[in-house]
């Protein structure tokens, strides 16, 4: 099937009239050419939106107190409470699918108050307590130094992760920060690690890297917070998604706090994935536009394939006749009309995707030497799949284009070929 | 070598039949050299396309080297094409785009054999048919007479029991013709059995027997004194 001579034999056909066969090859070409783009050009959006996510753990929720809503048990409503930290050891324990479960508690805030202290310097930032998990849902690069650990919480070290921004306000260019000591609401921590965060492409990235971590244990112990929880950061495993197992949490919260099972309320909450998924789904929907669009596009250029295999059918009638007198059977001749048009369906899309490839480059070139991170477009590429589906769809549809044209081909009798002249 | 009993063939054009072969009895042995004559609708080609198994015979029977021909799919008529007969056509029919000896090579790749064995034996014909320095021409490059002959080396090609050849005179001068007949004579006299379809007299008279057909009927067939096409040149 794939002898030298058949393709020689495609070679000479197709060869034999350039114009046309470059004519016809660009039809495919455009139409695959529009394809990638356009799913290039999706993807771009796509990164530059999932750019703003910074990396986070997207299969997260973030949880919160509010006030009960429902008289439950003699207890009124309109009351507070608080997150405790046996709470969390309870979800851990009743929830199944969970990853990370990460009690968090929070001294100052956007606009609050100096609350740092180092020296004579002195500064207002977000001090947070926090478990060594929460690295992995909210990703920081340490730039030097490391990140709270086990023997940290364990012990209630008074140690300290401090953002870049922190850094710069706090210390001298030329100082040595690992082992300093700075002072949050009048109690030293030593300084273990400095962190820079991923970017998040929000407006506050700024105030991202002016951030301080030190053990959730040692946080509670220092400023007084006993067994309180401010909320919680709670991810799911990959085979559950938060969405599908957060009332599972909530119940464990009414039930330990004396909450009416359907007080909606009670429990504030963020579902990071729902957004996540919302915005996916959005994606996923322009993927298909682009698929539908590129594919009629394909289409047309298709047809066109398919028109011009007909014409060179009937072109070559008379020479079909005569390699059937020579011993051509029908299969012979159909192969040939079909690998025909497959070959250039096959090349002018390669081309095509050649063409759409060569384009991503120089917009990715271009892209690559501005700052990104604001323009909610990065990277517009194509996987290997989606070549590798364009080119499945090409080989198809060179093989419907040449149907056609080569049952065409060998309805004619050889005797009646013969005699068109 | 062919042999056909009370062969029937009409063609339907719309409401009305046109009966072409009304009951053809006809026999060639091997090594012969037959002309069909007769003037045109009297049937000539209609038998040579049956004869070629590019038509088919609506009645009778076709035995050719002693295989009966019938009820032929389209792929085995396409085998049997290629192993048992060579075609010399009025018009050449060569494939415009294909060098002199790729022409020539067609009926061997249909048959499979290899690129290097199809282009040696090609081209032993081709020198056959004196037409060896313009193997690597295409088709428009040559003159009709030049053609023919290598049509007539691409019939030789599978080595066919037979040859058949429509008209092979009819669109070269009297020269040219006299030269194509005079290579046909010659591979003749190498035993090859050969069927001339002809309306001219003095091509008919170069072969060795002359089939008179008119209005679907054989009204003659003799045999003939042959005259050798070299000494007209």
């Amino acid at each position: 099937m794939f002898s030298r001579d058949k393709w020689n034999e495609i070679i000479e056909s197709l060869t034999s009239n350039w114009f046309r066969t470059i004519l016809t090859a660009f039809g495919v070409l455009w139409g695959i050419f529009i394809l990638v783009i356009l799913l290039a050009a999706g993807k771009g959006l796509e990164n530059g939106v999932k750019q703003g996510f910074g990396g986070m753990a997207t299969n997260s929720m973030f949880m919160w107190t509010q006030t009960v809503s429902k008289p439950y048990k003699g207890l009124p409503k309109g009351r507070r409470y608080s997150f405790k930290t046996k709470d969390v050891q309870a979800i851990k324990d009743n929830v199944p699918g969970l990853k990370y479960v990460s009690p968090r508690n929070q001294l100052g805030g956007f606009g609050g108050s100096n609350n740092v202290v180092r020296g004579l310097k002195s500064g207002a930032f977000n001090v947070y307590g926090d478990y060594p998990e929460i690295i992995n849902q909210q990703p920081m690069d340490i730039t030097s130094g490391r990140f709270i650990n086990y023997n940290d919480i364990n012990e209630k070290r008074k140690v300290a992760v401090i953002g870049e921004g922190v850094k710069t306000n706090m210390y001298d260019a030329e100082e040595a920060v690992l082992g300093s000591y700075i002072k949050v609401n009048g109690v030293n921590f030593q300084v273990i690690g400095t962190y820079k965060k991923k970017s998040t492409g929000g407006g506050n990235s700024e105030e991202d890297q002016k951030e301080i971590y030190v053990p959730f244990t040692a946080f509670s112990q220092a400023f007084n917070m006993g067994d309180l929880v401010g909320w919680m950061a709670i991810t799911a495993d990959d085979n559950h998604s938060i969405t599908s197992l957060k009332s599972g949490v909530f119940d464990v919260i009414k039930k330990n706090h004396t909450i009416h099972p359907e007080d909606e309320r009670a429990v504030g909450n963020f579902d990071l994935f729902e957004e996540y998924n919302k915005i996916n789904g959005l994606f996923t929907a322009l993927n298909f536009v682009a698929y539908f669009v590129g594919i009629l596009v394909l289409l047309s250029g298709v047809i066109g394939i398919c028109n011009i295999m007909l014409i060179v059918v009937k072109e070559r009638t008379s020479e079909i006749g005569v390699r059937r007198a020579l011993g051509a059977t029908p299969w012979n001749i159909r192969g040939q009309i079909l690998l025909e048009s497959i070959f250039l369906t096959i090349i002018s899309g390669m081309s095509g995707i050649i063409l759409a490839t060569l384009v991503l480059w120089l917009v990715n070139y271009v892209l690559a030497s501005q700052d990104t991170s604001e323009m909610m477009f990065l990277n517009p590429s194509v996987d290997l799949v989606t070549v590798i589906i364009a080119l499945l769809i090409l080989v198809i549809s060179g093989l419907l284009a040449g149907l056609i044209p080569a049952q065409n081909a060998i309805r004619i009798k050889p005797v009646d070929a013969l005699r068109t002249e | 070598m062919i042999d056909i009993k009370d062969l029937h063939k009409s063609y339907k054009t719309g409401a009305t039949s046109l009966h072409v072969l009304k009951g053809i009895n006809f026999n060639v042995k091997e090594g012969e050299l037959v002309s069909i004559m007769g003037s045109s609708g009297s049937g000539k080609s209609t038998l040579l396309n049956i004869l070629g198994m590019l038509d088919e015979a609506d009645a009778g029977s076709y035995h050719l080297d002693n295989v009966p021909i019938k009820n032929l799919n389209e792929k085995i008529a396409a085998q049997y094409r290629n192993k048992f007969l060579g075609f010399i056509f009025q018009s050449f029919n060569l494939i415009n785009y294909k060098t002199a000896l790729d022409n020539v090579a067609m009926p061997l790749y249909y048959q499979g054999v290899s690129r290097g064995e199809r282009l040696d034996r090609s081209m032993a014909y081709l020198e056959k048919v004196g037409l060896a320095p313009w193997a690597r021409h295409l088709p428009n490059e040559l003159s009709g007479g030049q053609k023919q002959r290598v049509a007539i080396a691409r019939a030789l090609a599978s080595d066919p029991k037979v040859l058949l050849a429509d008209e092979p005179t009819g669109a070269l001068d009297t020269k040219t013709s006299y030269e194509v007949m005079d290579l046909i004579q010659g591979i003749n006299d190498e035993g090859k059995t050969i069927l001339v379809v002809t309306h001219e007299d003095d091509i008919a008279h170069m072969t060795k027997r002359i089939v008179n057909l008119k209005d679907g009927v054989i009204i003659d067939d003799s045999f003939v004194k042959q005259v050798r096409a070299k000494d007209h040149v």
